[in-house]
């Protein structure tokens, strides 16, 4: 690993490390688009202290935002995340999920 | 098609203490595969088209689209296991094949996804069917540093 995926991988850990950068994160992903007022309103933390957490999150490159009048819009760039993951472990880590509930059902088949 | 770029591969394998006649069922039931991995309209017949469904999310439309390629019953089994919609042409394009192998004690259950190409990386788009749980598996990861 290079220096430079090291870097982004460690900002995109560190974002993600605060349950409220996380939770931000998530609503983003979840819902597309969103203004800051938005996710103040669902943080339940101060409008300064979300501005803050988007600070972290745009740094590591996982939200970028972009005026609109006197709104700031927020998106989710989850493809930051290829940082942390990449197609063949997300695969990995669904079918070995799989595997658990397959054996599940397994069990409770006659 | 000849693939001149090197591709990886998921592979999975696990014992279970069920003979191979049960874990075939699981695995080619509409109904029963539902219950372990997505909803489907499977059928074990080469050539059927089907698809996996999971609820939508953020750039993906929750489906998977799938061809059935090898049914051999008790033995192997294969189909395509490609994205679906807009991102058809350039997105995902694997094959997941299972073989189940009789061992003393039940089967031996290998199930193997192949055909991860390079380019797939680039078409990356984080929502994907493994998001959430990738999410889930990141809060235990965290929760451990």
């Amino acid at each position: 690993m290079n220096l430079g995926v090291r870097a982004t991988t460690d900002a995109v850990f560190k974002a993600l490390a605060d349950p409220t950068r996380r939770a931000i994160f998530e609503h983003l992903a979840r819902d597309g688009e969103l203004t800051v007022h938005v996710l103040t309103d669902r943080a339940g933390v101060s409008q300064p202290a979300v501005s803050k957490h988007l600070g972290v999150l745009k740094q590591s490159g996982l939200v970028r935002d972009r005026r609109q009048g006197r709104e700031t819009h927020c998106s989710a760039q989850p493809q930051a995340l290829a940082a942390l993951v990449d197609w063949v472990t997300l695969h990995d880590a669904f079918w070995r999920d799989r595997f658990d509930r397959l054996e599940t059902l397994l069990n409770r088949m006659e | 098609m000849s693939e001149t770029t090197a591709t990886r591969a998921v592979v999975v394998e696990r014992d279970v203490p069920h003979p191979p006649e049960k874990v075939w069922r699981a695995l080619t039931e509409s109904a029963l595969i539902a219950e372990w991995l997505m909803t489907n309209d499977f059928q074990p017949v080469v050539g059927h088209r089907f698809t996996f469904r999971m609820a939508p999310v953020a750039n993906w439309n929750g489906v998977t689209d799938c061809e059935v390629l090898i049914v051999e019953p008790y033995t192997r089994l294969a189909y395509t296991w490609a994205a679906s919609g807009e991102s058809a042409a350039t997105g995902l394009q694997t094959v997941v094949t299972w073989t189940l192998t009789p061992t003393p004690g039940g089967a031996l259950v290998r199930m193997e996804q192949t055909g991860f190409r390079a380019q797939d990386e680039n078409n990356y788009r984080g929502a994907t069917y493994g998001w959430q749980q990738f999410m889930g598996r990141l809060e235990t990861v965290l929760a451990g540093l």
